[in-house]
């Protein structure tokens, strides 16, 4: 199970990191970032059942790096789009 | 009172300006923001003497937890010269910006730009003392917040280009680290960088590790080739967020990979792998130097002088082993953010009195403010690294390790670099001080003297050498032991 989600996590950090190299416009990179981002979240949560002591479900220490992960991806998200939105504006005058 | 609780003061004290600035508004914003700087830049004096004294780290357990439970500050002398550095420079930024983002009144423009500055400093100061590497993370972000806004105050569409891209390049770099990070977690168990050095093994798990941490933290500091974002936007951004950017927060994701490197996995890390660092320093020295000879425009040319300098700072990692590569890359971090930001800072002022950057509009615009064109003069030595200024002693601890290495071939391109350097520093200068009658303009005095303020900073490291180079061993004893 450990080496599905192993898989799965690198997947989509090199879907995401392909897009983000690839593709040309602001709106499909920051996407891009997100799908990264999924990606590294899926590895840290991997990572915690890896390394699960008897009887827990998992190491508590990466899930919080994700839930810190996932608050700091969201507010670059808002960023990122906030300028893709005014530089659009910019080019609608 | 305890000594570690500076280290707490150092953190809180710029966001609790920040949250302030908000209620009170921007009338409000300069006078709370620079009385934080002042403060700030007591608590790092105070540090630095703290640890002068004890010759020993400061050390905090938040919460009591010591690791690898808790999380940890740490101040040694490397966090002390960088604080102190930080704090000079921002409250030189808060001396010289009023006049542009302070008229009285109030403006967004002056509620954001002294909130962002109190934010860059709250996020180098805990970078400086951040002892965890997913903690070192949220500062890195918390500062790519604060600059990205810098680079598009003054608006328009070239501007907000520059900031899109120069997020899009940090957030891939940050994405990359932080993708380090949970394998370095997934390889050692802890996040801690002592704890990391204790137990660390060589291993692919590690390495790539280290890979992913030190090219997401190279495209934060635009080590070449991931140096792209850099010139447009430093040179669109006004003068003194230039200042802040290209001084101090290159130098964030610089001391990270500082960290990694030669407190977190020292001795792990193969020789191949500081020779590509060392390659790609080499590449930035020349593609920089190379490029800022082109430019029509004095901030542009600048901009390039930083990705040219960045490089400098990466020629220490192929010689870690010797005693004189820290110090010499410290040296060149210092060095180079004084002298920088007095270079921004004298570029607007005086496309401000010639109305324009181009290198052709600013003939003779020296004649008419010659305190600032001294700083500039005196920044152009150091970034040059003619003696006695800090760039040269810089430049000479890089030597002596290359050559007492046996790597001479950094030595060439340190000494390419000096010559694009005198270069490019000519092609600036040469209009500046040329003998023609410009229309006198008013002119800031306080503002001169921020700026030549700065410049005599970057020479101090160069005159009084032997001062921060002890400052920089203590707390480091690896790194004493190493000295003959």
């Amino acid at each position: 199970m450990i080496t599905i989600f192993g898989i799965c996590a690198s997947s989509l950090v090199g879907l995401g990191l392909y897009g983000l190299i690839v593709h040309p416009s602001p709106l499909r990179k920051i996407l891009s970032f997100n799908v990264l981002g999924c990606g590294i979240f899926l590895l840290l949560g991997t990572i915690a059942r890896r390394g699960a002591d008897a009887g827990l479900g998992g190491d508590p220490v990466p899930q919080a790096l994700v839930i810190t992960g996932i608050v700091v991806a969201f507010s670059a998200t808002a960023l990122a789009l906030m300028l893709a939105r005014s530089l659009n504006d910019e080019d609608d005058q | 009172m305890n000594a570690s609780a500076l280290l707490i003061l150092s953190i809180t004290l710029p966001i609790i300006g920040m949250v302030l600035i908000i209620p009170f508004g921007g009338r409000w914003a300069r006078n709370i923001a620079t009385a934080v700087l002042i403060l700030n830049l007591g608590v790092a004096a105070l540090i630095t003497a703290v640890i002068q004294c004890k010759r020993q780290a400061i050390v905090y357990a938040s919460g009591g937890w010591a690791p690898p439970l808790g999380i940890q500050l740490r101040a040694d002398g490397l966090s002390a010269v960088m604080l102190l550095t930080t704090a000079l420079i921002a409250l030189a930024a808060a001396v010289y910006a009023p006049r542009e983002f302070s008229s009285g009144a109030e403006t967004r423009k002056s509620l954001t730009f002294w909130t962002l500055l109190a934010g860059v400093c709250a996020a180098m100061n805990t970078i400086f003392l951040g002892n965890d590497f997913f903690n070192l993370y949220v500062a890195l972000e918390l500062l790519t917040f604060a600059a990205v806004p810098l680079v598009c105050m003054s608006g328009g569409k070239a501007t907000l280009e520059a900031a899109l891209r120069y997020l899009l390049f940090a957030l891939s770099g940050s994405a990359l680290y932080l993708l380090g990070v949970a394998l370095l977690y997934g390889a050692c168990g802890t996040l801690d960088i002592g704890g990391i050095s204790s137990v660390a093994q060589p291993g692919p798990t590690l390495w790539a590790a280290i890979a992913l941490m030190t090219i997401g933290l190279a495209a934060k500091t635009a080590l070449f080739p991931l140096h792209l974002w850099l010139p447009p936007a430093h040179a669109g951004a006004p003068p003194v967020a230039s200042a802040l950017l290209s001084a101090l927060v290159v130098k964030g994701s610089f001391f990270l990979a500082v960290r990694l490197w030669f407190d977190a996995v020292p001795g792990l890390i193969g020789a191949q792998a500081g020779q590509i660092l060392g390659i790609m320093g080499t590449g930035a020295i020349v593609a920089g130097g190379v490029m800022a000879l082109r430019q029509e425009r004095l901030k542009l040319l600048i901009a390039y002088s930083t990705v040219a300098q960045i490089g400098y700072l990466f020629l220490m990692f192929p010689m870690m082993g010797q005693p004189e590569a820290l110090p010499g890359g410290m040296f060149q971090a210092v060095s180079h953010a004084f002298a920088k930001a007095a270079m921004f800072m004298a570029a607007g002022l005086m496309a401000e009195a010639a109305g324009s950057d181009r290198l052709d509009c600013l003939r003779g615009v020296g004649r008419t403010m010659p305190l600032t064109a001294c700083a500039f003069i005196l920044a152009a030595l150091s970034l040059t690294g003619i003696p006695p200024t800090g760039g040269f002693a810089a430049k000479w601890l890089l030597l002596s390790a290359a050559f007492s290495s046996g790597q001479w071939w950094w030595a060439l391109a340190i000494f390419a670099g000096g010559l694009l350097a005198g270069g490019y520093m000519f092609r600036a200068l040469s209009p500046v001080i040329s003998n023609v009658t410009q229309p006198a303009v008013k002119i800031s005095r306080t503002q001169e003297l921020a700026i030549l303020a700065l410049a005599i900073c970057a020479l101090l490291p160069g005159i009084f050498p032997q001062k921060p180079l002890e400052l920089l061993s203590i707390g480091r004893p690896k790194f004493e032991e190493a000295r003959p």
